[in-house]
């Protein structure tokens, strides 16, 4: 933690040395979702409801997703800029020096700038909920906290998927964003408009839906069994596939020429 | 005490000729050759040696390196580095080794120096009165009270080699990997350089193995010379034997080149 927190110290410092760069992303980073806001807002001029949820309802669920995802992308860049790291020869300092690999990947990048968007995510969240009328309580504030963390780390896991895939491929795998960018767009709605074979999909492969769609169905009261509360926690279990990916690429590490 | 035993490793590496035509056939058929970049190698250093490896381009310079530091896996042999396996006991291994990759830097780009040091130091988990000691003494032989206050991606090619070494002793390897650590160098730094690794073998007994192209840094530095070629180790002695077998009694420049023709490398 004390390695991590001297990365963290060391990237900040960076980025300050270019900090109209720094701003002018920041401020980027924020009006691109700030564009995918807009057309949630417009769509639910013309509908009220999509599949039940109200527009204050896709707001929150979209927030939490947005959320989450900014978190992973600006502690999990390292992983999901690898194909980089392996190509510049990066991955073999690495290798000599005596930490584990996962906390120097993840110590390599550092990407503040996706600050714009947890802005953003922030500012949706509060209209969400001031326009929502969740019956706020213990329970329910658990279960956001719950929801950001799972998806944080679920996130995180398909980062850490995608760099083990470049162990065998070197060169990045475009595909991988159906899962990463797409997921989030597509997390703007609750994952059971999409109908029940992607719902099925989101919850027992790739689990999309546990940390969407079943803990908002908590909150706004649709469904009251606890057991949706902690669906995110059983969630992060599918960082640990990720994990055996990695180490599995690691062993194929076959290093550039010099 | 660095024992490497038969070790040998093989690179598939994807072929094909120029053109359009080819570049698509090769997306559904590709040609394949395998490489051995490794063929069989064994050597034994002992501690506190100083050891020059050299060999032309594409000789597996590199390749051993990157298996001794533990980067790479072989295909079979065996290696023993002070009682570890490099690949298996990795993390521990590279407590003990530092590697310099002339060509690649381990200093971050945007921060002054002395903040790489201090992540480093982190890193390697060196006690803080410790570290101030290799500090002061690293400065001080190589004159960098300035240099390190200066962010990296504004030195000069030599002032940044002068501190990547230093960024590789912070925690008192026992061995050095230098990989070409003179590359682009002008005569000052070149010497300064080479003084400084002198100076630290002596005082610290540290096992040095270096690669370069130039047969300078070797005359200066190291007794032994170990010279591969496509993958095979050639010849495990010292200069003077070197020359014999060349049978020339020119330059050691010339005496590489007549060696390299010998072997047909």
């Amino acid at each position: 933690m004390r390695v991590y927190s001297r990365y963290f110290s060391i990237h900040f410092k960076s980025v300050m040395q270019y900090k109209t760069s720094f701003l002018l992303t920041t401020i980027g980073q924020f009006l691109v979702s700030f564009n995918v806001f807009l057309g949630i807002y417009f769509m639910f001029m013309r509908f009220n409801k999509v599949e039940g949820f109200t527009y204050s309802e896709v707001l929150l669920c979209f927030s939490i997703v947005l959320m989450s995802y900014s978190f992973a992308e600006c502690f999990g860049r390292g992983f999901d800029t690898f194909s980089s790291i392996i190509s510049n020869g990066e991955f073999d300092r690495i290798m000599v020096r005596p930490r584990g690999e996962i906390l120097q990947v993840l110590g390599s990048k550092i990407e503040f700038t996706r600050i714009g968007r947890i802005l953003q995510a922030l500012v949706m969240f509060i209209y969400g909920i001031s326009q929502s009328n969740v019956s706020w309580n213990f329970d329910k504030i658990l279960t956001i906290i719950f929801m950001i963390v799972g998806g944080t780390v679920l996130f995180t896991g398909i980062f850490i998927i995608y760099a083990a895939l470049c162990f065998f491929t070197i060169e990045g795998l475009e595909f991988m964003n159906i899962f990463t960018d797409g997921a989030r767009e597509y997390g703007k709605y609750p994952i059971s408009i999409y109908g029940k074979r992607v719902l099925q999909i989101c919850t027992f492969i790739v689990p999309f839906a546990l940390i969407q769609y079943y803990p908002l169905l908590f909150l706004i009261d649709r469904n009251r069994n606890r057991w949706n509360m902690f669906l995110p926690l059983v969630a992060c279990i599918f960082i640990i596939p990720c994990y055996k990916l990695w180490k599995i690429g690691i062993k194929h590490y076959k290093s550039t020429g010099s | 005490m660095i024992k490497v035993d038969h070790i040998s490793k093989t690179f598939k590496v994807a072929k094909r000729n120029a053109g359009f035509s080819e570049a698509v056939k090769a997306l559904f058929n590709k040609q394949y050759e395998y490489v051995k970049a490794l063929d069989d190698i064994s050597f034994t250093i002992n501690e506190g040696e100083m050891v020059g490896y050299i060999g032309p381009n594409g000789a597996g310079k590199s390749s051993t390196i990157k298996i001794l530091s533990g980067i790479l896996t072989p295909d079979c042999g065996s290696c023993d580095i002070n009682g570890r396996t490099p690949w298996i006991n990795r993390v521990k291994h590279v407590k003990d080794i530092g590697v310099v990759f002339g060509q690649r830097s381990q200093l971050w780009w945007d921060v002054p120096v002395i903040d790489s040091f201090e992540l480093l130091r982190d890193i390697y988990n060196v006690p803080q009165i410790k570290y101030k000691d290799n500090l002061e003494e690293l400065v001080t032989l190589l004159n960098l009270e300035e240099i390190i206050k200066t962010p990296t991606r504004q030195l000069s090619l030599g002032q940044r080699m002068r501190c990547e070494i230093p960024a590789s002793l912070l925690h008192n390897p026992k061995i050095l990997f230098l990989d070409e650590p003179t590359i682009g160098l002008d005569a000052v730094s070149k010497i300064a350089v080479r003084n400084f690794i002198l100076d630290i073998n002596k005082r610290h007994k540290t096992t040095v193995i270096l690669t370069t192209h130039d047969m300078q840094d070797i005359e200066a530095m190291t007794n032994r010379i170990i010279l591969i070629g496509k993958g095979k180790i050639l010849m495990d002695g010292t200069l003077s034997d070197m020359k014999k077998v060349a049978a020339v009694d020119a330059s050691i420049d010339e005496a590489v080149v007549e060696l390299y023709k010998q072997y047909e490398i």
